[in-house]
């Protein structure tokens, strides 16, 4: 087989992942749920803890049915139709665990869970772990560093929407509006880091 | 291998796989067994299958806790107390209960998962409600937006029901709507009519229900309903009944007023009834309750037309039926019994009812009404 198990310092593409090369801020990706449950901090909490979880996990389960059951047969052509099925499964099985596991948990992420089957940051993460031949120990790590970016950038746009909630907004730039251009601004801030490490 | 076959095979492959897997999960993680349902303190005990929703649970036991909207948690109707440790009230529960509600446990019964024994008090009258299938025996036009639909019961054959209580009518997925969904509506027959349910029903723009029944049912078509339910009846006091009622809010007076002369019930009470309608268009039942009130004598009709037409020829009370009902409780109806208040009708009337009887001296928990949602 012509893939390594680990080729570039985890620690580095961890913090390139969550900083540099936020799947939110560089690539723009997930950004329908973004918008609409960064209103609200505790669901931004909950949903940016789901995003992180599914996405570690669908990512180490996605490396292993790419490497192992497509590349061998040479049907990589099929990888994209086989994330979404294995996200969207993946999803369900962890949904069910959590609410038979922990009620409290499930209360705080599970309820997010059916939304995340369809964010397209995680299929996002899975797509750059292919297209950049990631081994596994890589694979987890961007895929919980690009997680754990996108739970950081909610979580900001939550508390900043939470202060201009507060101050006066002209008419026509109320909700959506004002959003998108907060969100150009913290696009530019995250632009600041990108010079210091580059994993694209 | 042909490529054609295998990229086919192999996604189904995974995707076998995948269900299999969820499938085994659910076997294991949602087998919650057997768990057992304890109703208002013992009076009813349930050994049912765990896992599912409590509210449907419930139905498969046959005890209809009043829902709307089928279990979606988005018309809160199916509320419940429990007196039992569920878990923590969830997100999609809270829009829907108040403080009071919060404090003393009441949840919504769509959203609780049955996962152990479980202790739940429910009103009492629940125990009675039953779903019934029926026939629609006919439709009949009272004005231009109001129908009287008349359903005969087939199985079971018999409701018994206190005038002022409703159904709730199922209606079937039609048009864009995909699920089967409830609406409330008071019952316009009277108890001792033991084989069918009439019920008034006006055409809402839009109305889920209305739409339905105005435009899509038939004489003759199946249909079912879920009842009784309600609190809203005649008291057993001497006070004088002032009742007040616009549109399709004449169902239960309707009922109420003909189980009184047919049964004699409640003999010591007056009845006051004001019906307020626009122009005479919009009137319905004038003949029958003005033959009633010479039947009853402690009857007495109050229609009231607030913009009769010209060609209406209109010789009886004008105003907003609020006005005439100030009016006359000011100058014509005798006080010495004391007065309750029962109204039926829109939010806007109804606020508007309650305000001028608590203005004339009428306690306000002497005043019951049913709110049209």
């Amino acid at each position: 087989m012509d893939f390594e198990f680990f080729t570039m310092n985890p620690i580095a593409l961890f913090f390139a992942s969550i900083f540099t090369s936020n799947i939110l801020m560089s690539n723009f990706l997930g950004m329908c749920s973004f918008i609409s449950v960064s209103k609200d901090y505790k669901s931004s909490f909950g949903l940016g803890l789901a995003v992180t979880v599914v996405m570690t996990i669908t990512a180490a389960v996605s490396w292993v049915v790419l490497y192992y059951v497509l590349v061998p047969l040479g049907l990589e052509y099929l990888s994209f139709i086989v994330f979404i099925i294995v996200i969207a499964a993946v999803v369900q099985i962890l949904e069910m665990v959590i609410d038979r596991a922990s009620p409290a948990l499930y209360l705080s992420l599970g309820i997010f869970l059916p939304l995340i089957t369809v964010n397209c940051a995680i299929l996002g993460a899975i797509l750059f772990m292919q297209i950049r031949q990631y081994g596994f120990i890589e694979s987890v790590v961007f895929a919980a560093g690009s997680g754990l970016g996108w739970w950081l950038a909610i979580m900001l746009l939550a508390a900043i929407r939470g202060r201009v909630e507060n101050n006066p907004v002209p008419a026509g730039l109320k909700g959506a509006g004002i959003t998108m251009i907060t969100i150009g601004f913290m696009a530019m801030g995250f632009i600041g880091f990108s010079g210091m490490i580059a994993v694209q | 291998m042909n490529p054609y076959l295998l990229g086919p095979l192999v996604v189904s492959g995974i995707t076998a796989f995948l269900a299999l897997l969820i499938a085994l999960t659910d076997r294991v993680v949602n087998d919650y067994g057997t768990v057992v349902i304890d109703i208002n303190k013992g009076k009813k005990r349930f050994e049912v299958k765990g896992g599912a929703p409590l509210l449907g649970t419930l139905a498969s036991q046959k005890i209809f806790v009043p829902s709307a909207c089928g279990g979606r948690g988005s018309c809160g109707a199916c509320k419940c107390r429990v007196t039992s440790e569920v878990g923590p009230v969830l997100p999609t529960e809270l829009p829907y209960l108040s403080k009071e509600e919060l404090a003393d446990g009441t949840r919504l019964a769509c959203q609780i998962k049955l996962k152990k024994d479980i202790a739940i008090e429910v009103p009492e009258e629940l125990f009675s409600v039953k779903r019934f299938e029926a026939a629609v025996s006919s439709i009949r036009d009272l004005t231009y937006d109001i129908k009287e639909v008349t359903y005969a019961l087939e199985d079971p054959n018999e409701i018994e029901f206190i005038p002022g209580q409703y159904v709730q009518i199922v209606v079937p997925p039609y048009g864009d709507l995909d699920e089967e969904v409830q609406r409330a509506y008071s019952m316009s027959s009277k108890p001792g009519d033991r084989n069918k349910v009439e019920l008034l029903i006006r055409l809402v723009p839009g109305g889920i229900a209305t739409t339905w029944v105005h435009k899509h049912l038939k004489q003759g078509q199946k249909a079912r309903l879920v009842g009784p339910f309600g609190e809203f009846r005649v008291h057993d006091t001497p006070a004088t009944m002032l009742c007040v009622a616009g549109g399709s809010g004449m169902a239960p007076f309707w009922s109420m007023l003909r189980h009184m002369e047919a049964e004699n019930a409640h003999p010591d009470k007056d009845v006051w009834y004001f019906f307020g309608a626009r122009g005479l268009k919009d009137m319905f039942y004038l003949d029958e309750l003005r033959a009633l009130e010479k039947r009853m004598p402690r009857f007495h009709f109050v229609p009231a037309l607030s913009e009769p037409a010209p060609e209406d020829n209109w010789t009886g009370e004008t105003g907003l039926v609020t006005d005439v009902l100030d009016r006359f409780i000011k100058e014509r109806i005798p006080k010495e019994k004391g007065f309750e208040g029962y109204l039926c009708g829109s939010p806007g009337m109804i606020n508007a009812c309650i305000a001028v009887m608590t203005k004339n001296g009428v306690a306000e928990k002497d005043i019951f009404f049913d709110k049209f949602a």
